[in-house]
């Protein structure tokens, strides 16, 4: 079966700055993929090409057998794409009900009620707080809700931005414990983006390390996490 | 030394520098061209308040307990007061035409129309969070297509009325496409650079617009056909009443009135046209652009399309206003679309809150109807109007109505205030 999102070789640029380097990578219906990388390895960027900004210069993007590289933002996002982006950029202003009602927006509101009680399903918290103000939530609660901002498109791929960044352990088992749920649950494809390796590979089906703005590395998580390379690099020390 | 009489003695010496050319030398014209007088006395009265008026500051900042507690009763009692508030002034600006003279409904006309002006331009500043310094150019727009069209064509206030609007959300357009990229700093030099061009334009274009000698002649809006005129007779506002057995004794006031009402209707239109956005998707996306343009990009939303709406239906109030004041003034030129009436409409939003539609009324109406009541203070005027401002800033740095009323509520409403959360991003 032809997987579901599939890049080759490629390339994109912040003005003359090369940020990818020909990255091949591939996630298939219903995996988790993680994509793990120190800190300004292009995860970020790789993750904001394949939404279309930047575009990718050289190379090809395939989503659901349709070739994405040059459709604008706007339009991928329509094609059941979602996206949490880095550092959850939530709207600090809008209620958390707000917040849910934009990331319906793209699919025009269409099985709201259903979508929305799979979110509070796999996070109460929201429930509780809906109609308080984003910014005033706490660091875990605003991840939460970026992640339920994205679902309300019920997409069919998922990507996240570094979920985990700047929480709790255990608040990140609980963020992650959902994502596991949803993959298991609804065959929701992931592809998470993470600096904490020793989880995400935990966590995913397969997984690629990304060096530089290109993949070094890739393979099963439980193969990856096995690596010596991999322990010193990411895992010792670090986490 | 005393910090206190340091910090006001370095402002002392700061308004000596500043004042010392502005206060401290008058030109005046003599035979042989301007010659200078020194005024030293106002110089050292000027000198001695900033000194004193800094100390006063510093004290009454000391003295004032930690945190903003004067600052939350403040907002607390906007805001409860905003329940009883809204309906009072609605009734007040039905019924004033009945209990004031002529000089309360002009008065009422002028402060309608900036808070038309206000609302028209709180969705693209207030909302979208676009930072627009030539909303004056679309008044303009609106006021000259109105007048040319009606001049050229013949046609009735009612019929130029949504012409000029859409005229002017063609322009809004016009203006959107370029400055799409732009934000912040940027697209506000870029605005104010518009608003200016369409004024030189509507200068020196004077086979069309007549140059600075501007338009006159603008025709007056009909009620249903009914011209208020003295002449009465049929198709007449008082031949009308005549005709029905009701005869009615003709007063200039009568079309004032009916003036007063077309504004108050054109007001309300854009109040009600704004809460109605702000529940739908567009006018929901506008709220989370001017908070987070990636987020909303991330989320699917059509950024160019959400920006140029903003413009388009901010630059059609503004057009319609327009075409009210060519109609009531009934002659228009260049000098009444100049930067300052961009500066005003934006304070009056910025004071009022930023996306308050409560807020933008209570500014315009102390703007412009405190710079109408202090009109005996000739040019202090302006000098109490700058004071105004930076007080409101100092006292609410979030302008006067600053809380966000969510756009669903669900079930009691729960609001917090702008105060407890984080700025906006972008
Ligand atoms: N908007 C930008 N403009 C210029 N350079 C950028 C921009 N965003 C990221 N970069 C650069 O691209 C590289 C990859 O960044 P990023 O994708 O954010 O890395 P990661 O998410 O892995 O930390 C870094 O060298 C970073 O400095
Ligand atoms: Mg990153």
């Amino acid at each position: 079966m032809a997987p579901l999102l599939k890049l080759t070789g490629v390339t994109a640029f912040y003005g003359a700055i090369q940020a990818l380097k020909g990255v091949d990578l591939e996630v298939a219906s219903g995996e988790i993929v993680t994509l793990i990388g120190a800190n300004g390895a292009g995860k970020s960027t790789l993750m904001m090409t394949i939404c279309g900004s930047p575009h990718a210069r050289h190379g090809q993007i395939i989503y659901d057998g349709r070739d994405i590289t040059a459709l604008p933002t706007h339009e991928i996002m329509h094609m059941g794409l979602a996206q949490s982006p880095e550092g959850r950029r939530i709207f600090g202003r809008m209620t958390v009900h707000e917040n849910l009602l934009m990331g319906a927006q793209v699919v025009g509101m269409r099985n709201y009620a259903a979508t929305r009680d799979l979110v509070f399903g796999l996070f109460p918290r929201l429930k509780e707080r809906l109609t308080q103000r984003g910014g005033t939530l706490s660091g875990g609660e605003q991840q939460m809700l970026a992640i339920g901002r994205a679902l309300m498109s019920q997409p069919r791929l998922l990507l996240l931005d570094e979920p985990s960044l700047g929480l709790a352990p255990l608040v990140v088992r609980q963020i992650f414990g959902a994502i596991r749920q949803l993959n298991r649950e609804t065959g929701l494809t992931v592809l998470l983006v993470e600096q904490n390796a020793f989880q995400a590979l935990r966590l995913a089906h397969r997984g690629y390390v990304l060096v530089n703005g290109a993949v070094t590395m890739a393979g099963p998580g439980a193969e990856l996490l096995a690596r010596p390379e991999i322990r010193a690099a990411y895992l010792e020390g670090g986490h | 030394m005393n910090p206190n009489l340091k910090d006001a003695s370095i402002s002392a010496l700061v308004a000596l520098g500043l004042f010392g050319p502005m206060i401290g030398l008058k030109t005046e014209s003599g035979s042989i061209g301007l010659f200078l007088i020194p005024r030293p006395l106002a110089l050292a009265a000027a000198v001695v308040a900033v000194f004193f008026g800094r100390l006063l500051l510093l004290t009454w900042r000391g003295q004032r307990p930690r945190g903003t507690q004067t600052n939350h009763k403040l907002a607390e009692t906007i805001k409860r007061s905003g329940r009883f508030l809204t309906p009072a002034l609605l009734t007040l600006a039905i019924v004033l035409p009945f209990i004031s003279g002529r000089y309360g409904i002009d008065l009422g006309i002028l402060v309608l129309t900036y808070v038309m002006l206000g609302w028209g331009l709180n969705i693209v500043v207030g909302l979208a969070g676009l930072l627009d310094l030539g909303y004056v150019a679309f008044y303009a727009v609106g006021a000259y297509s109105f007048a040319l069209l009606a001049q050229t064509f013949g046609l009735g206030f009612w019929t130029c009325l949504p012409l000029a609007g859409l005229f002017a959300a063609t322009w809004g357009v016009m203006l959107g496409f370029p400055v799409l990229r732009l934000r912040g700093d940027y697209l506000a030099i870029v605005t104010l650079a518009f608003g200016e061009i369409i004024r030189i334009v509507l200068l020196n274009a004077a086979s069309i617009t007549g140059g600075p000698n501007g338009i006159s002649g603008i025709p007056r809006p009909t009620l249903f056909g009914l011209q208020f005129t003295a002449a009465g007779g049929h198709g007449s506002f008082t031949g009308f009443f005549e005709s029905i057995g009701y005869p009615i004794e003709y007063s200039p006031t009568q079309r004032v009135a009916f003036l007063y009402y077309v504004i108050l209707g054109l007001a309300l239109l854009t109040n009600w046209v704004t809460l109605r956005l702000r529940r739908v998707a567009l006018g929901r996306a506008w709220e989370a652009l001017r908070e987070d343009e990636v987020a909303c990009r991330s989320l699917g939303i059509n950024v160019t399309v959400t920006k140029l709406t903003a413009f388009a239906i901010g630059a059609t109030f503004g057009g319609l206003a327009g075409a009210f004041f060519a109609t009531r003034n009934a002659f228009i030129s260049p000098e009444s679309f100049t930067f300052i009436e961009s500066a005003i409409v934006l304070a009056i939003v910025v004071l009022g809150g930023l996306g308050s539609q409560l807020g933008t009324a209570l500014a315009a109406i102390v703007m412009i109807g405190g710079f109408e009541v202090f009109r005996d203070l000739a040019d202090y005027r302006m000098l109490l109007f700058g004071l105004a401002l930076v007080l409101i800033m100092v006292l609410r740095p979030r302008g006067l109505v600053s809380g966000r009323t969510p756009s669903v509520a669900l079930g009691r409403r729960r609001e917090i205030s702008a105060e407890l959360v984080a700025e906006g991003r972008g």
